[in-house]
């Protein structure tokens, strides 16, 4: 080998290893004892495996941490499907107008968009004054709403890019075959349109289950919580075992990592097909 | 061929954000201008006292400076490991499919996780980095990471760099891949070296991507909150304080809302400041080329 070779094979080396490194080290604490994590020198692997941790978190005995996390991935999983119901439902009729009617909608389509780029800080206070006077603090539908406010315009911009790439002619011959505007709608476009809006779907979550901001100010307990702010509040409460800080890491990390990688190949597409076509 | 008719489909998306984005950031704009207090109290108008107590405040000042110290070093070394990195994945190297899918992890990893690992890793204690550091030989004792005012800024970045190279890679790695390859060959021929070609050839064709890689990444970490409040709080002595925690604070911890409000409002002026320079520059580049 040249050595050129040899150098981009070493490079690709160190990339893997530093890549690899904290996520196997978080593998590794989950199933050590906590002795072993707390001896120095620091053991690497440990003396013998403890599963015990995964066992705990889902338990579902009252007042044990299992109930905790539990409640917390219930709480996720609820507000994650709420949000996508209402932004889609929102989002997907909002997006065939921005693709259809280019010129009278264009502008619009670029304030819905720069909404995107405010920082959350910016709505806070306001935000949780009104859900104060409406009683909402502590509830999913809070975070539901709130939440609807990063996916609603990041749902219309991605799936409007989608109805693009469908041909109008195929929905005029529809319309020329008498077909009702919303039937039209439902039979041609929306199945065409099924694999963006999956992907779209799929990224949705991902960005729920990342939300921490109005989570951690818009809830108080168990009842609403998210599963950022159980593991936030485990990792600065005064917890030292950091075997179960990093097993809840681990189950409460799994499912979007899984839809990463699922994604891989839209992915990386959709990210620079936005970008490409500046 | 749709009449305007159909606009009407628009409504409820619009009105959804008008309810639960235009309404707030209205609101926020209001209340800068009060006294207003988180629960009940206050609420009466002060003109601009609450900008006037930001900008005369060195809190102010030094969450600004945190802020911008923290974009800066992020999005730069972003920008540069992560084009590296795209580079290397884009020679015919065996195993480069593996180590893409490899970078989808750190992506996909939830901010408050990374936090939190990153957080276990730098304890003083029994963390794993003192461990390594100190086995190989390279440090003599245990240091504390975020513990120290003057090293917390770096360690938060590095977790934040960690997470954020493998993103900016699988971009720049599509971008690279749309460059046709016979420019590099017509560059080959004309007697281009390697570092000539990068320059004349790879640089300009994915300058487009690059540039809205810098923008996206600035206004995330002008933004920063989620990644300083699990690693740091803040902490230690202010040293990790950016805009959005000292707006936190502020505003919830203190219940000073209107002043709040007001240091949000600060916060994305600084954030369009920064990217209005940015493009200036670009512009000015190009024009200059």
């Amino acid at each position: 080998m040249k050595r050129g070779t040899v150098a981009a094979y070493v490079a690709l080396l160190l990339v893997t290893v530093v890549t690899i490194a904290p996520l196997l080290w978080l593998v590794i604490m989950s199933i050590s004892s906590t002795n072993d994590l707390t001896t120095l020198p620091l053991r690497w692997l440990p003396a013998q495996l403890d599963l015990s941790r995964f066992g705990r978190l889902l338990s579902v005995a009252a007042n044990s941490q299992g109930a905790n996390f539990l409640h917390a991935l219930r709480n996720t999983l609820i507000v994650a499907a709420g949000t996508t119901a209402l932004s889609f439902a929102l989002a997907i009729p909002a997006a065939w107008v921005f693709s259809r009617h280019t010129g009278r909608s264009s502008a619009l389509l670029y304030v819905i968009v720069a909404t995107y780029m405010l920082p959350p800080i910016l709505f806070v206070v306001p935000m949780y004054r009104i859900l104060s006077s409406l009683g909402l603090l502590n509830t999913t539908l809070a975070l539901i709403l709130t939440d609807t406010t990063i996916v609603l315009p990041f749902a219309t911009w991605l799936i409007k890019g989608g109805i693009d790439a469908i041909p109008m002619e195929l929905e005029e011959a529809a319309a020329i075959d008498g077909a009702k505007l919303w039937r039209t709608l439902l039979t041609v476009t929306l199945p065409l349109a099924r694999p963006i809006i999956g992907t779209a779907l799929l990224l949705a979550v991902l960005l729920v289950w990342d939300e921490f901001l109005y989570a951690l100010l818009f809830t108080s307990n168990d009842q609403a919580q998210t599963l950022t702010v159980a593991i936030a509040n485990l990792a600065t409460g005064r917890i030292t075992d950091y075997g179960l800080l990093a097993a809840a890491g681990i189950l409460a990390a799994a499912p979007p990592v899984l839809i990463g990688l699922s994604l891989q190949r839209t992915l990386v597409a959709g990210l620079t097909g936005g970008a490409v076509k500046g | 061929m749709y009449g305007r008719r159909t606009l009407w489909l628009l409504a409820p998306a619009v009105l959804a954000l008008a309810t639960v984005i235009g309404y707030p950031l209205v609101e926020t704009v209001r209340l800068s201008f009060t006294d207003t207090q988180l629960i009940g109290g206050g609420g009466g108008w002060i003109g601009a006292a609450n900008f006037g107590s930001a900008l005369g405040s060195d809190e102010f000042w030094s969450a600004l400076l945190i802020t911008v110290v923290f974009v800066v070093i992020t999005v730069v070394v972003e920008m540069v490991l992560g084009l590296l990195v795209a580079l290397l994945l884009d020679l015919p190297l065996r195993g480069r499919g593996f180590v893409r899918g490899l970078m989808i992890v750190p992506w996909a990893l939830p901010t408050v996780i990374n936090a939190m690992m990153w957080r276990v890793i730098y304890n003083p204690e029994f963390g794993a980095l003192d461990a390594l550091l100190q086995q190989t030989g390279i440090i003599g004792q245990y240091q504390s990471w975020l513990g120290e005012p003057d090293v917390a800024l770096y360690a938060v970045a590095a977790a934040d760099i960690w997470k954020t190279v493998p993103l900016v890679a699988l971009i720049l790695l599509a971008a690279l891949q749309g460059v046709p390859r016979e420019l590099h060959q017509a560059a080959s021929i004309d007697g281009a070296g390697p570092m000539q070609r990068f320059w004349a050839v790879t640089l300009p064709a994915i300058l487009v991507p690059l540039s809205i890689v810098v923008v996206l990444r600035v206004i995330e970490a002008v933004k920063v909150f989620d990644i300083i409040w699990v690693m740091t709080r803040g902490g230690p002595l202010n040293a990790t304080r950016s805009l959005a925690i000292l707006v936190y604070q502020q505003a919830f911890s203190f219940h000073h809302s209107g002043y709040g409000a007001a240091l949000s409002l600060l916060s994305v002026a600084l954030s369009l400041l920064l990217i209005a320079g940015y493009v200036i520059g670009l512009r000015r580049q190009a024009s200059a080329a």
